[in-house]
């Protein structure tokens, strides 16, 4: 398994920065998710060894977090926010927007694998409701046009 | 995955009124991501005061300042560094909790988006107070561009020979490290934070012992919310009682309040400690828009027990909101207008506290379930008059029966909801579609009678 250069470095670094080494297990998923798009068997395998650990070990720490995932998601996955602060303002609307403009539920990829949707928990950006994350980029103070708007970006973007 | 677009997508809007008090959020919008900028602006001054001080001034300091942490409980900060044992067989850590996921909440969010070194400095502070040679600062998965601030920051600091080996030729050693979690609400509890860091599920620890005695791989851990810690170094340099002034008795400083919901200006205001409520919605936050009034408040972040319009004239301290029957909290005041449903309301909470539940202690895992799939039935008309009281009587006995606060959490709000809006819930019984949607968009359940 052959992660990126920057990754290696990285970790390399991280793992010192604890008594023991299993404590970098929580980020280090995040990042190695995403070079990898999602956490294979073969990725599992490969950082549970790296850590001593039982692969066993490593999915029960992956099943816990909402943003580590063993299945494959879009290049850019849309996360809405529909808890409190977004919902009085619309987060629902916007959710519902996100499903019709992509044609896919919630926690659905598109065929051409460039979307997926998620309707999730608050994000910190209650005073800039409703808002949303595609990837780690927030959006921010959403209507449908700009969701459209910041969608069909990113299309460009995959697209190109 | 990709990057961001661009940089610029991120960043936070920042408002301003003039009843605003700055302290933590005084280099906001100054560039102080930048040391020398910061430096400029006061930066590590305190803790070169701190370095010349004896650790138990230090924690008297605090003490006085009456700061109480600004997560959400509102213990004294320098009482809880005082429960840190002088003596240690294990290291010492503080850890600064930036896991903030409570709804309603965007503060620590700005603080290390725009002052990353205040937060550094607090740790640092810290760890001369109670012993502590190295500190973490846990920053959540979802703000990776905060951490990515927080990294060059840490970098920095150490490049000019503020962190590691011999601090400000002091001879003494101080370590900070960046950490991130993956997505978690309940990792932002003090203990599952723990076990988040060494690695594991977030699951809470039962106390006795407490993280001050027994913390981070067993050694005395202080754990202190970022805005905490950021308030940390002003009292330093400005002193107690400087700080104390500023806010109510027993009630020191300032507080960053997130201002959302149903309102005009909505935005993230600093604001002494003991502001009035109602002026904080009418005036900073420009009251109600869209000609509707005010139905209810929630003051503290989703786990508060709402206000209804009637009971807003309070101070904004945590030892007033407490006498008025809510938390102050993590300082997310969310406002609600007459157009939402308060039984929707408490769903979409209810449904939160079940998807974030860790699962460890039954009464938190089955409790928030069953109240999630109750209130689902009751917003679609399939609800009976006596769940109502089942409603209330489930969150009742979850009061106090778990390890950590997550299911006092779910039960408190949705107590008052019940309490409050009692009428609203009424209105949803025997069938009724729900009042406050458009029609058709709930599908509606069956009632099922006894």
């Amino acid at each position: 398994m052959k992660f990126s250069e920057e990754f290696e470095a990285r970790f390399a670094e991280m793992v010192t920065h604890y008594p023991i080494k299993r404590s970098v297990l929580v980020p280090t998923l995040l990042y190695v998710q995403d070079e990898t798009g999602f956490l294979s068997d073969e990725v599992i395998a490969e950082i549970a060894s790296r850590l001593d650990l039982t692969e066993l070990d490593v999915r029960n720490v992956i099943s816990y977090y909402s943003m580590l995932t063993t299945k494959p998601r879009g290049k850019f996955n849309v996360q809405v926010c529909t808890n409190i602060s977004c919902m009085v303002r619309g987060g629902e609307d916007i959710l519902d927007h996100c499903k019709k403009k992509l044609g896919i539920g919630n926690k659905g990829t598109t065929p051409d694998g460039l979307f997926s949707l998620e309707e999730v928990e608050c994000i910190g950006a209650c005073s800039w409701a409703p808002a949303a994350q595609v990837n780690y980029d927030f959006h921010e103070n959403l209507t449908a046009e700009k969701i459209d708007r910041v969608l069909d970006e990113y299309k460009n973007k995959g697209t190109q | 995955m990709t990057k961001s677009l661009n940089d610029s997508v991120c960043m936070a809007f920042l408002v301003s009124h003039p009843d605003e008090v700055r302290v933590v959020s005084r280099r906001f919008g100054q560039g102080a991501t930048n040391l020398e900028r910061y430096l400029e602006l006061d930066g590590y001054k305190a803790v070169r005061k701190a370095l010349s001080m004896e650790p138990d001034a230090i924690i008297t300091e605090v003490k006085n300042s009456g700061l109480r942490g600004r997560g959400g409980a509102g213990f004294s900060t320098g009482m809880k560094w005082s429960f840190v044992p002088k003596q240690s067989a294990k290291p010492k850590y503080v850890l600064c909790n930036g896991d903030e996921s409570e709804p309603g909440t965007c503060k620590d969010r700005l603080i290390f988006e725009h002052d990353p070194h205040s937060v550094i400095e607090g740790v640092m502070i810290a760890g001369l107070a109670v012993g502590a040679r190295s500190g973490y600062i846990y920053i959540r998965g979802e703000y990776r561009y905060l951490s990515v601030i927080m990294q060059k920051a840490i970098r920095d600091a150490y490049a000019k020979g503020f962190l590691g080996r011999n601090i400000f030729g002091s001879g003494r050693d101080f370590d900070i490290y960046w950490h991130g979690g993956a997505g978690a609400y309940e990792v932002g509890e003090e203990s599952a934070l723990m076990e988040s860091l060494e690695g594991k599920r977030g699951i809470p620890r039962i106390r006795p012992p407490f993280p001050a005695v027994v913390g981070l791989w067993g050694g005395p851990t202080v754990i202190n919310n970022a805005e905490t810690l950021a308030s940390v170094p002003p009292i330093i340099l400005g002193g107690a009682d400087w700080y104390a002034k500023i806010g109510t008795p027993k009630n020191g400083g300032t507080r960053l309040f997130c201002l959302s919901g149903n309102l005009a200006k909505p935005g993230v205001y600093e604001l002494p400690m003991g502001y009035n409520l109602k002026q904080m919605i009418y005036d900073v936050g420009g009251g109600i828009p869209n000609g509707r009034n005010l139905k209810a408040v929630v003051p503290g972040g989703s786990s508060t027990p709402c206000l209804t319009a009637d009971e807003i004239d309070v101070a904004m301290d945590f030892d007033s909101v407490a006498k008025a029957g809510s938390m102050l909290g993590s300082g997310g005041v969310v406002v609600i207008d007459d157009a939402q449903c308060m039984v929707k309301f408490a769903l979409r909470t209810m449904k939160f506290y079940q998807h974030e539940s860790c699962g460890w202690c039954i009464p938190c895992r089955e409790g928030t379930d069953w109240l999630k799939k109750t209130l689902i039935r009751f917003h679609a008309g399939g609800g009976l008059k006596k769940d109502i009281d089942n409603v209330q009587y489930l969150s009742e006995n979850m009061l106090g029966r778990t390890f950590c606060p997550l299911g006092d959490a779910a039960a408190m709000p949705t107590i008052a909801f019940v309490q409050k809006f009692r009428r609203e819930f009424e209105d949803h019984l025997e069938g009724r579609p729900c009042p406050f949607e458009k029609e058709g968009a709930v599908e509606q359940l069956p009632v099922f009678a006894d």
